[in-house]
């Protein structure tokens, strides 16, 4: 079974969210056990734990609760990613805890992901956390999500139970403007419409998660997307004993989004001067094109002075060179945001000195209402001004991801403090 | 990781310097490697070794059998003063064990190269943060995200050279509390360590290591699988996890890997 001769769906990257009790835990144990990821000798390990603990059945939790601090209080405390294979596609999964004071770990894990799970207890119903959770996924732009109803089991399979959640969740995303939604009854205790269909849900007819998974676009987005390139790293190699290399000058980085050939004409930011692709080089080799996510050199055809912070892009899809950028903000530390302080914002591979314009309104991800503000504490999300001192080169989060998000760096502990997608420049 | 930096860098030289501490107890093969595959690359290499900082005093062993791998640490955050490094690259993955999987790709240190669980940046989309002050330090992880298959597939298909012992090879063994434990291995001045204890049984069993590191504490698997092709198939249908069966210092307690990385280890 060589990995050629197998279909290859490619990486697709999803996270999971629910209350404490909605059983995430148990969800992503039970996809690693039924796709026979858990090897033999992790299986016995948490079979001790599940027995020490006074437990008859094997608790598939234990599987992700990785540090000693949570299994000693029986919580997720942080992003936890792990890791499992179909043999048709890889998954990285990335565990977010559910606790009300966790928003800032669920965006942390959803900026990554390409699809979020969101769990419901079917005894329970479309909860407040359930709002916030789908909240958070569309502001993080998400493009698909799956609304698992699980605990089936506790309500006695009942499809009544299933079809009210889906018509109250239906009528709330509708609200969010949430498009592309798919809903799957399922108990990940017994393992029923998650990997295995089981036998108490034959009222349902769709696919089982695992084939939802399986068919999920892996594309972050099906947008064509502007070229942009953020310099990473100049290569001028002044080898003496190679001639060839005298006026090497590579310009290393990502193609962070939409791709670029051989010949196309490009501008250089902030200097704005254009030239053409020469070259596309990746270890010696020279390639016709470059498409998103792929770390190439590029070589241009006009001596072009270029450093690392800089961005190549498309010349007649040029993003906006600006020193003040509307955003909405997550803030992530317990030191709250102080409008008086200057902070480091990284934009790419750009960092540069930011301010607090204005706090236009932080938003009761509650209620989902706007409400004033003039600080920031640790989860809270708002609508603000940034002025900057240098210019960044910007694109609406919404039209390019990676070129559309920044971190916020506190100066002084140089902490990860917010995140911020870019909705006006 | 060598490759990886080939492609980040070629046509021009790495950006920084190999590193390598040396527990002065590795496998012959891995160390002949590590020369080889340096002068290949035409890049620095950098070897500290734990047995100079046993001779400084900063390391002092409970006893002469007690195993240097976690005393690495020590050197480790000596190398890293000696050259001032505020960044270090590694090739830990986070599938290969519970504390890793909540590591981040840039694993923030502070002076005493402690790593807090509990207080690590976020890290979003891929902005990554590693403002340091001076004597603190990053451990930049860039390969968090690949599973031991995923670097058996990246050989394979990069066609990369290895140490021969990641390939199956009959060599002395006796079996300890279930571990296969190789015996009289040959240091690189020619000496015989790991000798089996009294009464042991040796036998001769076709072996190879899924993870390489101090001989005191990395056992091998039995295994026929000669050619990398092999190794990806079995890494396939394999049941037991990479350290699992095979790190012996893995096996003190569920969290000792985790222990070790609050200490500086990577």
């Amino acid at each position: 079974m060589s990995a050629q001769h197998v279909e290859d769906r490619g990486l697709l990257r999803f996270l999971t969210c629910g209350s404490v009790d909605d059983g995430k835990s148990t969800l992503i144990g039970r996809l690693l056990f039924d796709t026979k990821t858990i090897l033999a000798d992790t299986l016995s390990a948490i079979e001790r734990t599940s027995s020490k603990r006074g437990m008859t059945a094997v608790d598939l939790s234990l599987l992700t609760d990785g540090l000693q601090a949570e299994r000693e209080q029986g919580i997720t405390i942080d992003v936890a990613y792990r890791y499992f294979s179909t043999g048709t596609r890889k998954y990285i999964i990335a565990d977010a805890p559910g606790h009300e004071q966790y928003t800032r770990n669920m965006v942390t894990a959803a900026s990554t992901a390409n699809l979020a799970i969101i769990l419901i207890d079917a005894r329970k119903g479309v909860l407040t956390q359930t709002r916030r959770h789908s909240y958070l996924a569309k502001l993080v732009g998400i493009p698909h999500l799956i609304v698992a109803v699980n605990k089936m089991d506790l309500v006695d399979y009942d499809q009544a139970t299933f079809e009210r959640i889906v018509a109250d969740y239906k009528e709330f995303a509708a609200q969010l403007g949430i498009q592309d939604m798919r809903f799957i009854p399922l108990s990940a205790l017994n393992g029923d419409m998650v990997v295995d269909r089981g036998e108490s849900l034959n009222w349902y007819e769709g696919p089982t998660l695992i084939e939802i998974l399986e068919q999920a676009p892996a594309a972050q987005t099906e947008q064509a997307e502007s070229f942009r390139f953020p310099v990473q790293f100049v290569c001028r190699p002044h080898a003496s004993d190679n001639p060839e290399l005298h006026d090497y000058r590579g310009f290393m980085g990502r193609v962070e989004a939409g791709e670029i050939k051989v010949g196309d004409s490009v501008t250089v930011l902030p200097n704005g001067l254009t030239s053409k692709v020469k070259d596309i080089q990746l270890y010696g080799q020279s390639l016709d094109k470059a498409i998103h996510e792929q770390s190439v050199t590029l070589l241009l055809e006009d001596e072009i002075d270029t450093s690392r912070g800089d961005m190549i892009v498309a010349s007649d899809e040029v993003p906006a060179q600006t020193k003040q950028i509307e955003a909405t903000v997550c803030w992530l530390s317990e030191t709250p945001l102080s409008p008086a302080r200057t902070y480091w914002l990284r934009h790419t591979t750009r960092e540069v000195k930011a301010k607090v314009a204005s706090i236009a309104h932080r938003i009761d991800i509650n209620a989902l209402t706007q409400e004033s503000a003039t600080t920031l504490a640790m989860n809270d999300i708002a609508q603000l001004t940034l002025k900057l001192a240098q210019p960044i080169f910007a694109d609406k989060y919404t039209d390019s991801r990676a070129t559309g998000a920044f971190i916020l760096i506190d100066e002084s502990t140089n902490n990860t403090v917010g995140a911020g997608m870019i909705t006006g420049v | 990781m060598l490759r990886i930096a080939e492609k980040a860098f070629r046509p021009g030289k790495f950006p920084f310097p190999l590193m390598h501490i040396d527990t002065g107890h590795n496998y012959k093969e891995v160390v002949e490697f590590r020369d080889k595959r340096a002068a290949e690359l035409g890049e620095r290499l950098i070897v500290r070794s734990v047995e100079d900082s046993m001779k400084r005093g900063t390391v002092v062993l409970k006893s002469e059998n007690e195993s240097r791998n976690k005393h690495q640490s020590v050197t480790l955050l000596e190398a890293i003063e000696e050259f001032g490094f505020d960044a270090c690259i590694g090739g830990a993955r986070r599938d290969e064990e519970k504390a890793r999987a909540k590591e981040r790709i840039m694993s923030f240190r502070d002076e005493f190269g402690q790593w807090d669980p509990k207080n690590q940046r976020p890290e979003l989309w891929n902005l990554y943060n590693a403002r340091s002050h001076k004597g603190e330090n990053i451990r930049a992880f860039p390969i968090s995200n690949w599973t031991e298959m995923d670097v058996w597939q990246y050989i394979e298909r990069e066609q990369l050279e290895l140490p021969s012992i990641y390939f199956a090879h009959t060599r002395p063994v006796v079996m300890r509390q279930g571990s296969i434990v190789p015996v009289n291995v040959p240091l690189m001045n020619g000496e015989l360590t790991n000798l089996p204890k009294a009464g042991e049984e040796i036998i001769d069993l076709q072996v190879r290591f899924r993870t390489v590191g101090d001989i005191s504490c990395t056992a091998p698997v039995e295994s026929d699988a000669d050619t990398v092709e092999k190794i990806v198939l079995e890494t396939a249908t394999t049941t037991i996890t990479e350290r699992g069966a095979t790190r012996l210092d893995d096996q003190t307690s569920e969290a000792s890997m985790e222990q070790r990385k609050k200490e500086g280890y990577f």
